[in-house]
């Protein structure tokens, strides 16, 4: 096995071109696993912990263009107003020590159904930035991004540079099913974001079909409810009726299987409990911070 | 003689500074934290090679043939082993039955046994040369349950079984089985007002110990091979290596490695005899490390038991009978399974008086994976459903579930459904009085100004509920468990104890085989010899096979036996010390000839307290040593058709409160607060003594919400055998645990010392069943329990 080790981008685009082949990585947390179970025996490492910008973060004016391996306990403590679905979501990522070496460049390379990260990026509306040394950068949308079981756009070429992600301009909430209270691979997780500004409200759900997905026909019959009832200028109480048939669908947006971690019909249950609750949560955030502007107005 | 339930006098030494009762600290300690501490896994040698085991892929097969040309020619690769290769006519190994075979024969048993070794000059190299082995399997049908073990039809798991339980088992697939049978449970049936009746399921725990199976052999130059190693019982280990080997037990030396972690898991052999196979044909020190999924292979696990109950009661509220049938799953090899049934069987009603009962246990022989001995050993599985059905007959009959425990609570001289009397104390109904009376935590803890702390729900970070469906429950169980080797095994202990001066100062060392593997043997063994030696300085020898068999680290043995051994040495030495100072100095003093005399502070004082002789001046020229044997009151098998017989050496009583906060919607768990109340006869280390209770606590915790080892029914393969699947408690998971500590003599024990390690591990899992019933209303037959089970979505 090789080491490659580039000391820029531009050197790690170019290695990645020479050798298509060569595994990417970051902090380690998945590609050392596969190694050590010898699961994986990559020809060539490719290591990207020298490419300094990797691990930096600019916050724009709507988005925050996030380096692939900024480490999630910088996600959590840094970034929480600008992406709070995802800082939540990077609290429950393993442990404080892994907290501390991965970031959400290597869940995307990973592409498990089970990745921490993906439900809050499909909620938030994310792009991930990648780039070559032939046909240099481009962007793909998130929605676009999974390909398959642990499969991605990536062409073999490519490496991910950063996630730009939008500002949050509304409530977003994350919640993750596992079978103990912290260090756990997810049985299923139900990332929930709502757009304000665009009236519309997004959904991610994770470990609970083949691939991370969205919940599109729940986002749908929700934004539909929304705009029909003057909710989002009411800021009425979402009847209990919708809400039910929000998470019936996003449970029914589920494809999941039986393994060692839950049966199939536990996480569709879960993911329409979860749907239920998150809703509840940012909606009751939202009626606050709309009261507090009127009242502040 | 105390009397009973009094504290036992200490007869000497009281006064020494670090000894018994005092929270003296673990030496090992701070290395430990400090990650210092040197694992069995950290050891290396100069030239050394790096062993590997094959294993089988599949759970039942014929092994058509073995190819290892290719092994054999990868560059670095030493030597490659099969059956084939083993040097002599002795080629099983096993605690009780040898069936295990060293490398498989013709024939596999159970997924990932060992098929084939190989020693290379890395461990990169060794794992690829075992993976280059061809081994050509032809499968064979998987027996996996009782029904298909016992099947008119059914696949034998050995063929030619001739160890002596097969002229009183039923059938051939059943290792062992123990009736236990007294007065007659038909008749008292017909008395009962109330009959209740179970049928539960108890999952294959395993012990996760942290630090995986590992050792290094090292050929000697008189031909033996001397093998540091990771276990718990050094004597046993050797039995039954030297004779695989072809080798006098002389000429295997074992050194006690470092251990982390055993529960159990390290009283079978697991790489000791391929290490040293490996050792002496290549000539070269060989390492073997597991590493964790190999882990998974390499131990035992706990039974997965079903387990079958009737309990009736009068309408007052007494237990009339208990009928019960227990069905442990051995897996591929014996191992500890005749003892588990043993213990299941005359542990199986629990810490009650029952006059009528009708007792049924039997190991199955299966090709899942092989269990054996794991903390509780047998008697866990069985609280776990005798204290469900307490509380089913609790609730038919109106009465508070504490309230109905100590109306039917054993106390001393209460007869075991064994015909054995309890003759020590017996406090289980003031256990459960203790753990009722401690102030229950505080409900909602998790309401705060700043919104809902996910820390203190459900779910925890995860975020899964800020409240909702979120229900408290609260359960009891109490539980009973035997100390030492039982069924008339010679449970002995031996200890060397000498005392010289060295530099001026009088010390004590100790020298046993006793494994420490965490236990703090190491810490409690010290406190003893200052105690009854009155010195400061006490060095523990490392513990190796150049002194006496310790007995194993189980059973909650080890303070009991290994601790009454020191402490009987020390007493014998304490005495030739006396002798060598009535000859140099009896004539300067007449209390040398008329007192009672102590050794306190480094002197000879009399029972009066004046001192006669500094004990450096006493030993000066001479050291004192002594290594001697010593032993508990015996104990007889049980009959084999009554289960009558005086079976069991001394009882071990915890109680255990359980709060649970229950998300009903998700079916996740949160265990609050698990309140243990133990009754330990004396403390001898009473921190070591919390800490028992609280680790012994835990993994019973483990076992009730998420440690199950998964195996696929309809291939026997295991399907979690990783700590990312396989899902031990976090501190996140651990709840506060009060522990109230009683101190009610044995005055057939040591100081009156009570066995404790394994007491707290029964009744802990059953307390949290019972909390999480009582917040969902759900009869929950299993564990442990997952949320499907209670959502309704399994």
């Amino acid at each position: 096995m090789d080491f490659l080790r580039p000391a820029s981008w531009e050197e790690a685009l170019a290695a990645k071109a020479e050798h298509p082949t060569a595994v990417p990585i970051a902090g380690g947390t998945d590609v050392m696993v596969e190694i050590n179970f010898d699961h994986r025996r990559p020809e060539y490492l490719l290591d990207l912990n020298r490419v300094g910008e990797l691990h930096e973060w600019e916050a724009g004016e709507d988005t925050v263009r996030l380096g692939a391996s900024v480490p999630y306990t910088a996600i959590m403590e840094r970034l929480r107003a600008e992406l709070p679905g995802l800082a939540l979501a990077a609290h429950t990522v393993a442990s404080p020590q892994i907290r501390n070496r991965g970031g959400v460049g290597g869940n995307l390379g990973t592409a498990s159904p089970a990745g921490d990260a993906h439900p809050a990026l499909l909620a938030a509306g994310a792009e991930v930035e990648v780039a070559s040394a032939a046909r240099g950068t481009r962007m793909i949308p998130i929605d676009a991004f999974y390909t398959g079981v642990k499969r991605n756009a990536l062409q073999p070429d490519e490496l991910i540079r950063a996630v730009h992600i939008a500002k949050a301009d509304g409530p977003q909430q994350y919640s993750k099913v596992g079978t103990r209270n912290a260090m756990v691979i997810a049985v299923c997780a139900f990332g929930l974001a709502l757009h304000p500004a665009t009236r519309t409200v997004r959904t991610g759900i994770g470990s609970a079909a083949p691939t991370p997905v969205r919940a599109t026909a729940a986002e749908e019959f929700l934004n539909a409810a929304l705009e029909e009832g003057g909710f989002w200028d009411n800021g009425k109480i979402i009847t209990p009726s919708a809400v039910k048939r929000f998470a019936d669908l996003c449970a029914a947006a589920c494809n999941p299987i039986d393994d060692v971690r839950g049966t199939a019909g536990y996480r569709r249950h879960a993911i329409g409990v979860l749907a239920r609750r998150t809703l509840t949560w940012t909606w009751e955030s939202y009626r606050d911070a709309r009261r507090t502007t009127e009242g502040a107005a | 003689m105390p009397a009973n339930g009094a504290p036992t006098k200490i007869t000497q030494g009281s006064h020494t500074k670090g000894g018994i009762g005092e929270s003296t600290l673990r030496p090992d300690g701070t290395l430990k934290v400090t990650g210092e501490f040197a694992y069995s896994s950290d050891m290396w040698h100069e030239d050394m090679l790096w062993g590997q085991i094959l294993r089988s892929t599949v759970a039942h097969a014929e092994i058509v043939s073995i190819d290892t040309s290719e092994a054999l020619a990868l560059p670095g690769v030493y030597a490659v082993m099969t059956y084939d290769d083993l040097p002599t006519e002795v080629k099983h190994y096993g605690l009780e039955i040898q069936d295990t075979p060293v490398l498989a024969h013709g024939k596999v048993r159970h997924h990932g046994e060992p098929v084939a070794i190989v020693a290379a000059d890395h461990p990169e190299t060794a794992r690829r040369a075992a993976a280059k082995i061809k081994v050509d399997y032809r499968e064979l049908p998987v027996v996996t349950d009782e029904r298909t073990a016992l099947a008119p039809d059914a696949v034998l798991v050995h063929e030619h079984r001739d160890d002596h339980h097969i002229g009183h088992v039923p059938h051939p697939n059943i290792v062992h089985r123990q009736p236990i049978v007294r007065g007659d449970a038909a008749a008292a049936a017909a008395r009962a007002d109330v009959i209740v009746r179970g049928e539960y399921t108890f999952g294959m725990q395993d012990q996760a110990f942290l630090g995986p199976e590992s050792g290094l052999a090292v050929p000697e130059e008189d031909g033996g091979v001397h093998l540091y190693i990771a276990t718990q019982w050094l004597h046993s280990d050797l039995r039954q290596i030297a004779p695989v080997l072809g080798l006098p037990e002389k000429k295997v030396r074992m050194t006690l490695a470092g251990v982390g972690g055993a529960f159990g898991g390290r009283e079978d052999l697991s790489m000791q005899i391929h290490a040293c196979l490996l050792a002496l044909r290549t000539g070269k020190p060989v390492k073997i490390v597991y590493n964790r999924f190999e882990s998974f292979f390499g131990h035992v696990h706990r039974h997965p038991a079903k387990l079958t109950y009737e309990h009736g009661a009068t309408r007052d509220g007494k237990l009339t009978h208990v009928k019960c049938r227990i069905v442990l799953d051995g897996g591929a090899y014996a191992s500890a399974s005749p003892a588990v049934v043993g213990n299941a069987s005359s542990l199986g009603v629990g810490p009650y008086v029952v006059d009528d009962v009708d007792i049924e246990a039997i190991a199955l022989y299966t090709n899942n994976p092989p269990c054996g001995a794991m903390r509780g050993f047998g008697a866990v599985q069985a609280c776990f459903a005798y204290e469900a059905q307490m509380d089913k007959l609790a609730r038919e009959l109106g009465l508070d579930p504490v309230e109905f425990r100590q109306r039917n609570a054993m106390e001393q001289g209460t007869l075991m459904p064994t015909g054995q009397p309890v003759d020590s104390p017996a406090p289980v109904a003031e256990l459960l009085r203790r753990v009722k009376a401690m102030p229950l935590p505080p409900e909602r803890q998790w309401e705060s100004s700043e919104g809902a702390d996910v820390r203190q729900l459900p779910g925890g970070l995860s975020n899964t509920t800020h409240g909702e469906g979120v229900v408290r429950g609260i359960g009891y169980a109490v539980g009973i468990k035997n100390v030492g080797f039982s069924e008339g095994f010679d449970d002995y202990s031996t200890a060397k104890v000498r005392m010289e001066v060295i530099a001026g100062e009088p010390v004590a060392t100790v020298h046993t085989a006793m494994a420490e593997v965490g236990q703090g043997g190491v810490t409690v063994h010290a406190q003893i010899a200052r105690s009854e030696l009155g010195v400061s300085r006490v060095t523990i020898h490392p513990a190796d096979t150049q002194v006496g068999s310790a007995g194993s680290t189980s059973a909650s043995r080890q303070t009991y036996v290994t601790g009454g051994a020191v402490k009987n040495a020390c007493e014998l030495v304490r005495e030739r010390v006396l002798e060598i100072g009535r000859r140099k100095f009896g004539s300067y003093h007449p209390a040398w000839a008329t007192a009672e005399l102590l050794l306190e502070g480094g002197k000879v004082v009399t029972d009066g307290g004046e001192a006669l002789a500094d004990l450096v001046d006493v030993l000066e020229g001479e050291a004192v040593e002594v290594e001697e044997e010593w032993r508990h009151r015996p104990t007889e098998a049980f009959d084999l058709r009554t289960g009558q017989g005086n079976g069991h050496v001394q009882y071990s009583f915890a109680a255990h409160r359980a709060v649970v906060e229950v998300d009903t919607e998700l079916g996740l768990v949160k265990v609050i607060e698990l309140a243990c109340a133990q009754d330990v006869g004396k403390a001898l280390n009473p921190l070591s003594v919390i800490g028992q209770i609280q680790g012994g606590t835990t993994q019973g915790l483990g076992v009730a919400v998420m440690e199950e080892i998964i195996v696929d029914p309809k291939t026997a393969k295991v399907r979690n055998p990783s700590f990312t699947d396989y899902l031990i408690p976090t501190i996140l998971d651990t709840p506060t645990i009060p522990v109230d500590v009683l101190e009610l003599a044995d005055e057939h024990a040591p100081y009156g010392l009570r066995g404790i390690g394994e007491a707290p591990t029964l009744s802990s899992t059953p307390a949290v069943l019972a909390a999480i019933r009582n917040a969902t209303g759900l009869e929950l037959n299993r564990t442990p329990v997952r949320p499907e089970h209670l959502t309704g979505t399994a």
